[in-house]
Parts: C-alpha cells; sequence; structure tokens
C-alpha cells in the first residue's frame, strides 16, 4: 500500500508541477499583454530536452544534478505522506547544496556566480523554514505533519506573521523576481541562467522536473498551514495554494530583479521580525 | 513523437549587422507577434539552444566566435540566416572586413531574405528551421539505431 502511494506521488507531483508551470508562463504572459505558449509547454520543453544530445563537461557536474533530484523527491515523499516537517526541510537543503555543487563542477564562471547566488538564496530562504517548522510544532505539539493537518485549528491561527514570512521566502523557492538571483525563468540570459549554463539535454531536463518537484513542495507547506480535522478546511487549505501562486506570479511579473544584499537582507529582517515575533508571542501565551 | 518542433529554443547572434534585423528579431517577441505562442524562447545560451540565428555578415573578427557557437550547441541544430547581409554580406559585402554571409563558415539551413528582414519574415523562417530540424533528428535517430543494431 505504502509503496503504491509513494509511487503515485512520484509520478503525479511532476505532473502537477508541469501543469502549474505551464499555467504560470501563460498567466505571465497575459499580463504582459501576449497570448503565450500551451499550457503544456513545460511538458514538451523537457521532452525535447529528453531527446536532445546531452553535452557533458565532466562526470561529476552531472552526477550532481541526479542526486539533487533524487533528494527532493524524498523530501515531496516524506511531506506528501504526512512525515516530519524537520526531516523535510534537512533533505530538500541536501538537495539544493548538491544542485550548488553541480554548478561548482562545471568550472564555468556563468555557473560559479551562480552556484554563489543560490547559496546566498539558501541563506536568504532557510532561517525562515526552520522558524516555520518550530512554529509548527509549537502549535502541535508534534513535527509530524500527519499531526499538524488532523488539529482542531488550522495553523495559520497561531502563526499569521511566520506564514507572511514564509510567504515572502516563497519567491526564493519559486525562483520568481525580485529575487531569482542563481537561475532566472525570464531573459535566458547566461548570468542569470546560473547553475544551468553548462548543463544541456537530459540533465536540464532533470533540473526542471527537479523544480516542478519544489513548487509541489513549497505549496504543501502553504497547505499545512490550513488544514485541519474538519474536511472543508482542505478545499480552503487549496484554495490558499491557488492564491499564493497567483500572488507570487504578479510579484514576478510586477517586478525587477534586485542585487543580493537586497535579497539577503530583506529576507533575514522579515524573518527577523514577523517570524521571531510570531514564535514569542505565541510561547508567552501558551 | 517529436516534441523538437514545439520547443525551439533561439540563440540569437549579431554579426557585422546595421542592428535593423536584430531588432526586427526582437520585435518578434513583442505582444504584437509573441513567438512564444510557438514555444520559441530566446535564450542567450548556445548549450540550451536549437536554432542559431545569424544576423548580419561574418567578418574576419568574428570568425572564431560564430565557430564556437555553433560547436557549443547540442545536436540537432540549425542555422537561419536573417536578412540579405548574413545571406551574401548584403550592402557590407564590398568592406574591407567583410567576408561575406554566415554560409562562407557555418553550414545555413534556411535564408530569410529582406532588408531588414520583416518579423512575420523571420517567423516564417524559423518554422522552416523546424521542418529541418526535425529532419535532422529522424536521420540523427536512425543512424543511431543502425549502430546499435550492429553493435558499434
Ligand atoms: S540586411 Fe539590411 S537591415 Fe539587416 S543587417 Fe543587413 S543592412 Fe541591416
Amino acid at each position: 500500500m505504502i509503496a503504491l502511494e509513494i509511487l503515485a506521488i512520484i509520478i503525479l507531483t511532476p505532473l502537477v508541477g508541469g501543469l502549474l508551470t505551464g499555467a504560470d508562463r501563460v498567466i505571465s504572459a497575459r499580463m504582459q499583454g501576449r497570448k503565450g505558449p500551451p499550457v503544456l509547454q513545460p511538458f514538451y520543453d523537457v521532452f525535447k530536452l529528453f531527446q536532445k544530445e546531452s553535452i557533458e563537461v565532466n562526470t561529476m557536474h552531472r552526477f550532481y544534478v541526479y542526486i539533487s533530484i533524487i533528494f527532493v523527491i524524498f523530501t515531496v515523499i516524506i511531506v506528501l505522506l504526512g512525515g516530519d516537517v524537520l526531516l523535510a526541510v534537512f533533505a530538500l537543503t541536501l538537495g539544493s547544496i548538491f544542485f550548488v555543487l553541480g554548478g561548482y563542477a562545471s568550472n564555468s564562471p556563468y555557473s560559479l556566480i551562480g552556484s554563489e547566488r543560490e547559496l546566498l538564496q539558501m541563506m536568504s530562504y532557510e532561517p525562515m523554514l526552520l522558524l516555520a517548522s518550530l512554529g509548527l510544532y509549537y502549535v502541535n505539539n508534534s513535527f509530524y505533519i500527519k499531526d499538524i493537518i488532523s488539529g482542531d485549528t488550522p495553523a495559520i491561527l497561531f502563526l499569521p506573521g511566520i506564514f507572511a514570512g514564509f510567504v515572502f521566502i516563497l519567491t526564493f523557492k519559486l525562483r520568481k523576481s525580485p529575487v531569482d538571483l542563481s537561475m532566472s525563468h525570464h531573459g535566458h540570459q547566461e548570468i542569470v541562467k546560473g547553475i544551468t549554463t553548462e548543463y544541456s539535454g537530459k540533465d536540464l531536463a532533470i533540473i526542471e522536473i527537479t523544480h516542478w518537484y519544489e513548487t509541489v513542495l513549497v505549496l504543501a507547506f502553504v497547505y499545512i498551514f490550513f488544514a485541519v480535522k474538519d474536511p472543508v478546511s482542505h478545499v480552503w487549505a487549496v484554495l490558499a495554494c491557488v492564491v499564493v501562486y497567483f500572488l507570487e506570479i504578479l510579484v514576478d511579473n510586477g517586478s525587477a530583479r534586485v542585487k543580493w544584499q537586497l535579497a539577503l537582507k530583506s529576507s533575514w529582517i522579515v524573518t527577523g521580525i514577523v517570524g521571531a515575533v510570531n514564535l514569542v508571542v505565541i510561547s508567552l501565551f501558551r | 513523437m517529436n516534441f523538437i518542433k514545439k520547443s525551439p529554443w533561439i540563440l540569437h547572434y549579431d554579426g557585422s549587422s546595421c542592428n535593423g534585423c536584430d531588432i526586427e528579431v526582437l520585435a518578434c517577441l513583442t505582444p504584437l507577434y509573441d513567438v512564444e505562442r510557438f514555444g520559441v524562447i530566446n535564450t542567450g545560451n548556445p548549450k540550451h539552444a536549437d536554432i542559431l540565428l545569424i544576423t548580419g555578415s561574418v567578418n574576419e573578427q568574428n570568425i572564431p566566435v560564430v565557430k564556437q557557437l555553433y560547436e557549443q550547441m547540442a545536436e540537432p541544430r540549425v542555422v537561419v540566416a536573417v536578412g540579405i547581409c548574413a545571406a551574401t554580406g548584403g550592402i557590407f559585402s564590398e568592406c574591407y572586413n567583410v567576408v561575406g554571409g554566415a554560409d562562407k563558415v557555418l553550414p545555413v539551413d534556411v535564408y530569410v531574405p529582406g532588408c531588414a528582414a520583416r518579423p512575420e519574415a523571420v517567423i516564417d523562417g524559423v518554422m522552416r528551421a523546424l521542418a529541418i530540424l526535425e529532419e535532422k533528428q529522424k536521420t540523427a535517430r536512425c543512424k543511431k539505431g543502425t549502430q546499435e543494431g550492429a553493435g558499434v
């Protein structure tokens, strides 16, 4: 049974992620007054990349991408099966670290800059991810997502600050402007393509699929904040995910890329203020 | 199924053009023409690109650059020469440094005429290039298949 569930997660998650990315591209195009590509465009891109030649810079370079996707899939399985939030956050970090190592392995100046920027992005969002897991623990006395989403009151009521901070750092994780420093989906020029610069063919396709898994993963985190025992709350949770994703697209299209200093500073300030204050307040009232 | 026709990623290189053709190429990305409808993406990275779009003629200085860009692209790949300059050297063909059209150094697959080539013509050229791209992919696969069959 559990094996079937895991298999379903591995297969269905990228399908959902790809459709979300496709919808993102269509909505972005409409916001810019264009018609935009078909919704299935991300799938076409990935299938095409699978059919193309993969240029090998060196063996390690490709290896890291595959390790990275394995850890991300592992994280998705933990989260969707209702496992430990803390373990999920750590496994996700490991996945990102391997991706960064892949950038360093290629030795190309563009990839190196991309790797460094990716590290900066990780420094920006990691504290908030940890605070969010701590907050969820405080509310439900359990790190297990299964317990958190079967409580009586949704976590968002206790953690509005942490949720706001979490939505803020989602922009980093979804690689959206203004903080898409290391690997942007717009303006496919070398420096903003960062780590992916030296990847082609299958490897690039794997990176794209990893991103689909991550998209679903971060939206699952949003879901956790809203879902409770009551089945109706799950509808609200899905709605919240849709609203958050739309907001991200809006911000993505409405803002220019910032410098890394501002990205790092702003995320730490947001984490420090809304995240930490929220945590202190709920610890006082318990 | 062949997906390369549905997701052509383009690398645009400006040889020694007067910028007229470049502006027309970029105009294809604007809301009026919106080539992203066809899945076209304007990449800046030869390793991600399927189509090399050259505007302007080839000159003594940029021969190695053009060659290197082409060599870095992953198979299958095609070259589209946009504008008269890229086809023959055009109005600049008499210049002391100009070697001629893009076909002096690269195997050009599609020539788009015009000075400057209109966006419609550029899109048409890209679409024709896609048919060639598909053909190239098929032959590449056949070759691979026979090689595997022969145990090479
Ligand atoms: S073909 Fe005409 S418009 Fe295009 S680059 Fe040459 S001179 Fe300029």
